[in-house]
């Protein structure tokens, strides 16, 4: 379950910061390690929405800061 | 198509998402040259990628939070599209600590911010692309019925969106001598970069379209559509209104 939503969470980062693939780990945080800014993380929290079809409030994006934390938040979300 | 032969510029859009963009899209399809407008720099390099293989659009920068930069408006609309048959004013900005505190407590650095971003821009847009309007040309801006209704978490926005409304019906007044229409689109909640500044965004949304008349979903589209409408020579006759795009839900009492 998880897995293949890393695979997703991976598929959507890589099309939002234009990153390479195997730069986003578990580990990877958007903003340090994949060169997201404020605006980015808003557009690649809209785009997980999408793909994902749920809802992540903009008080919830704090929580959501790196590859391991948007996989754990989505999979409670998706399984919710 | 319906608008074949006509220029417009819409400021401004920050992504796939933005209204703007779905306005500027639409009246592209119809036929028309669009000017499209990014705050900066970094916010161009997102539009340039909306347009890529796409023809008929022009670009512009323009950050409505300093005077300087509306002259430069001027010269770069004027260099790059001429004289314009529309314009779409899709601007509104209030600092994160105005739209979380209580109401009550809004400072006056916060409310000069908000003001100036929202409503003034609308004004000084106006003013200083005067010249570059056509006779008959239209003009459209973005509200929100926060204006005249209280949305929790709305506050400072919802007195701007008020200022707003006035600011179309004096600006009509006015530019109505040269036959411009002004008029304003609001449409309900929607998921933007904009909207989800406003707190509890998601479940509005869903209680808006739960409740509406119309029970359905409303969005980036369907408020583009009424753009559509405003900036096109169907709506020859209409000024100084306020077109609803929320499914009906502004007639509801609960």
């Amino acid at each position: 379950m998880s897995t293949d939503i890393f695979e997703r969470v991976k598929k959507v980062t890589v099309e939002e910061l234009d990153v390479k693939a195997e730069e986003v780990v578990m580990e990877a945080s958007f903003t340090e390690d994949l060169g997201a800014d404020s605006l980015d993380v808003v557009e690649l929290v809209m785009a997980f929405e999408d793909e994902f079809g749920i809802d992540i409030p903009d008080e919830e994006v704090g929580e959501i800061k790196t590859v391991g934390n948007a996989v754990e938040y989505i999979s409670k979300k998706v399984a919710g | 198509m319906l608008l074949e032969g006509k220029t417009g510029l819409v400021l401004n859009v920050t992504n796939k998402n933005s209204i703007g963009w779905a306005i500027a899209d639409r009246a592209n399809k119809e036929g028309a040259i669009v000017g499209v407008g990014a705050q900066n720099e970094r916010l161009l390099e997102g539009v340039n990628k909306l347009l890529e293989g796409r023809e008929r659009f022009e670009t512009v920068t323009v950050d409505f939070m300093f005077a300087e930069q509306y002259e430069a408006l001027h010269d770069q609309v004027k260099a790059k599209l001429g004289q314009l048959d529309f314009l779409v004013h899709s601007v509104g900005f209030a600092p994160k600590e105005a739209l979380t505190g209580r109401f009550l407590d809004t400072s006056l650095e916060d409310f000069n911010t908000a003001m100036n971003a929202s409503v003034y821009s609308m004004i000084k847009t106006c003013q200083t692309l005067e010249p570059l309007m056509k006779e008959d040309s239209s003009i459209v801006t973005l509200s929100y019925i926060g204006s005249t209704r209280v949305m929790n978490n709305y506050k400072v926005m919802g007195l701007c969106k008020a200022a707003l409304e006035s600011s179309v019906r004096y600006l009509a007044t006015e530019l109505g001598d040269r036959g411009i229409r002004v008029n304003t689109v609001s449409p309900g909640p929607v998921n933007t970069i904009s909207g989800r500044g406003v707190s509890g965004l998601s479940d509005f949304i869903k209680s808006v379209q739960n409740t509406a008349p119309l029970k359905r979903e409303y969005g980036q589209e369907e408020a583009a559509g009424a753009a559509l409408y405003l900036v096109s020579d169907l709506s020859k006759g209409v000024s100084a209104q306020i077109i609803f795009v929320d499914s009906g839900y502004n007639v509801m009492a609960v």
